[in-house]
């Protein structure tokens, strides 16, 4: 496991707050997906060691929850609203113009590895239909004129961190 | 696991009966004591309680007091307490007796909730029924027909899921009859201490798997098959062999080692299909081990002797044989033998004034149902006399005698020589008469050869580490030229000139309680199918090899006592 020294700090600092090891796999999972964005079958290992558990017991909760990923994603997580208000005000539309400006499909890492664009139900900004979150920011009224400026700025940012 | 049983017993009321159970019994077992049948999937009286299934749904209701003065309100109409009933049902695996308690089982509410679980319950099960193994011993099948609503209500279209995923090499699961109980995940968990097991995805996508990469493997994987309320486990051995419907149950002993677990051998017209375990709180609760189950394979092995000559023609030619040996004659007993069998190794040992020697097997006890002590019956041999301190692995003293020229013949009683550490040269300056089950070294090696019957076709009793009597049955007859151990040994004394004794089983019991003060007590007919504890003081000065198992704890001195 390659985990930040600052995430293996929280790591440590937040099982005590529990009153047994077992408790603390939740937050843990969730530690560890915000460092490195998905849940390995390394990391179950290495959470059931940590927590003095069986492998299983992690894995079952892992597949209970589905925010917790079994696959890697990108580097940037779009998630783009498909529930009705969204979809009335063109939400189809954002997706696919976000998956055609970095040739990826719904659900999937792109090429690049730079993004997951993914369809979500409601994020619960329907006043500002259609909505999109990249990462944890929310963007509201994202047309297809918009979805493509926020994609350029996302290019941008990459073609930047590359040089 | 169960509440321990405290000695504070308190009186519960089900259905109108009253009963005093400890406290802390929780309401299935206490209605199992006044004859209530509660339905129930994922309790289970070995297990811890998870409360999944909501089968057993009862009324509860405590007697009524007055909130302030804490004095009974009495019903004016009966003259009794007022009870005050909860409106909502209870699981009864989780509620426990207090006093007072009161419970009903059989009200127009009680019926619903159990018709609207047995719904649910069947509606992603598959009605394969005909061709399901657990058919006939089910406890779906059972409950759903007698807590069932009887017709289905469901239109729409049942989960398909994998109906033969391998779990591990013994067992299958068929996902689709799987109802969530949980009991495998915890017998898993608390019994074999092996956590492989878990549910994965929820809702109706829950289905039960092994971590990946890992599998149901260990030791007491098949008792899982046996605690599965639903056909979802099955044995890869008994899967689509034979329905239990047709299949007589007899009572036997598990002789893999000495801690004899209790078992039952379910056989028909004469040939074993499976053994499975039965409950003796004292001795393996409901379990055993995988291991033992396959040991009725021995029955029909290729390698069994088995005789052209008659009974009468092999003890004479025995006799003939020995006769010649006078003064020189050795005994091998065994400890695989029954507690009367070794009985008569000892009075045909006397009668032939030889020296006895017993074989140790010993190997890896796993803490649980299988001690390091491999034969089933070492303190048989030492309540019957036939040894007096315990057994070593290698026979190196009979070695010597039969170098040394001082023994010329060997009578083993079912052990082989050549496995024990006498060489095939030593084998050659001795003449053998060999009583066993199955061909080996020594069987090859002897001049006369009793074939004799394995523990699956003759009754006996075996004495486990605890010092308990057992008894085990005769499952299945043994085949045309092989014969009854007992018969043969009786016969042999006989013509050695050594006392009459009979062969008979129960003829034989008698003579037992009178020689020996340690089954005074006790026959075979009159012995419990629980077993019954013999002093074991006169044996607490010997170092037996056992290690902590089950229901079993060896003292400081090396003895056993009850755990």
């Amino acid at each position: 496991m390659n985990l930040k020294p600052e995430t293996l700090a929280r790591i440590d600092e937040v099982i005590p707050h529990y009153a047994t090891k077992r408790s603390a796999t939740l937050p843990l999972l969730h530690l560890i997906q915000e460092d490195v964005g998905w849940i390995s079958k390394e990391a179950i290992e290495w959470v059931a060691a940590k927590l003095e558990l069986q492998p299983i017991n992690v894995y079952e909760v892992v597949t209970f929850y589905p925010m917790f990923r079994q696959k890697p994603i990108g580097r940037r997580h779009i998630k783009v609203c498909r529930t009705l208000s969204c979809a009335l005000m063109g939400g189809y539309k954002t997706c696919e113009t976000f998956e055609k400006e970095f040739d990826t499909k719904r659900g999937e890492v792109s090429a690049d590895g730079e993004v997951t664009v993914e369809f979500v139900e409601c994020l619960a900004s329907c006043g500002t239909a259609p909505v999109v979150m990249i990462d944890d920011e929310l963007h509201e009224n994202v047309d297809s004129a918009k979805a493509k400026h926020l994609c350029g700025q996302i290019k941008a940012e990459a073609a930047q961190r590359k040089t | 696991m169960i509440q321990p049983a405290k000695p504070d017993l308190v009186t519960v009321n089900i259905d109108g009966k009253e009963i005093a159970v400890p406290k802390g019994t929780n309401v299935i077992e206490a209605a199992r004591q006044v004859g209530v049948d509660v339905p129930h999937y994922c309790y289970h009286p070995k297990l811890s309680v998870v409360g999944n299934c909501r089968m057993c749904l009862v009324e509860m209701g405590m007697p009524a007091v007055d909130p302030v003065s804490k004095a009974p309100i009495m019903d004016p109409v009966t003259g009794k307490q007022k009870i005050n009933w909860i409106p909502r049902p209870q699981i009864g695996c989780a509620t426990y007796a207090s006093q007072g308690l009161h419970i009903r089982t059989q009200t127009p509410q009680i019926k619903d909730c159990r018709e609207g679980v047995t719904e649910f319950l069947l509606i992603n099960h598959p009605l394969d029924c005909p061709i399901c193994d657990k058919a006939g011993e089910c406890m779906l099948q059972e409950q759903s027909t007698g807590y069932g609503r009887g017709y289905s209500r469901f239109i729409e279209n049942k989960n398909v899921k994998p109906k033969r995923t391998l779990l591990g090499p013994r067992v299958v699961l068929d996902d689709e009859r799987c109802i969530l109980c949980s009991r495998c995940i915890r017998f898993c968990k608390e019994v074999a201490k092996d956590d492989v097991l878990g549910f994965i995805d929820r809702g109706s996508y829950s289905t039960l798997t092994c971590y990946p990469g890992k599998a149901l493997e260990n030791n007491y994987s098949l008792n899982t098959v046996d605690i599965c309320p639903v056909g979802a486990l099955t044995s890869t051995d008994f899967r689509f062999k034979m329905r239990v419907w047709f299949l007589k149950q007899t009572n036997s002993i598990d002789t893999e080692s000495s801690v004899g677990a209790n078992t039952v051998v379910w056989s028909r017209e004469g040939v074993i299909h499976r053994i499975t375990p039965r409950r003796n709180d004292e001795v393996n609760d409901t379990w055993m081990a995988d291991s033992g189950r396959l040991l009725y394979k021995a029955v029909a092995a290729e390698n069994r002797l088995a005789s052209k000559e008659t009974l009468d023609a092999l003890i004479a030619s025995a006799a003939d044989l020995l006769s010649d040996a006078e003064g020189a004659i050795a005994v091998v007993g065994s400890g695989r033998s029954s507690v009367e069998e070794q009985f008569l190794t000892r009075k045909l040992a006397d009668a032939v004034k030889a020296r006895v020697f017993l074989v140790a097997r010993s190997g890896a006890g796993d803490g649980i149902l299988i001690s390091s002590d491999r034969n089933p019956n070492v303190r048989g041999a030492l309540i019957t006399g036939l040894i007096d301190k315990l057994p070593s692995e290698r026979l190196d003293t009979l070695a010597g005698g039969i170098d040394s020229g001082e023994i010329k013949a060997v009578i083993s009683v079912g052990e082989d020589l050549v496995a024990a550490g006498i060489t095939p040269e030593q084998l050659g300056k001795i003449s053998i008469v060999h009583l066993g089950t199955h061909a080996s070294s020594t069987s090859d090696a002897a001049k006369v050869v009793v074939p004799t019957l394995t523990v699956f076709e003759k009754s006996g009793t075996f004495i486990n580490q605890q010092f308990r009597l057992q008894k085990f049955a005769k499952a299945v007859p043994g085949k045309p030229g092989m014969h009854d151990d007992l018969d043969a040994l009786s016969r042999l004394i006989a013509a050695l000139g050594g006392a009459s004794l009979p062969s008979d089983l129960h003829e034989l019991w008698d003579v037992l309680t009178k020689e020996l003060p340690a089954l005074a007590t006790t026959t075979y007919r009159t012995l419990p199918e629980t077993g019954l504890l013999l002093d074991a003081t006169p044996w607490s000065g010997l170092r037996f090899p056992e290690g902590e198992t089950l229901h079993f704890k060896p003292t400081a001195s090396g003895e056993g006592v009850k755990a």
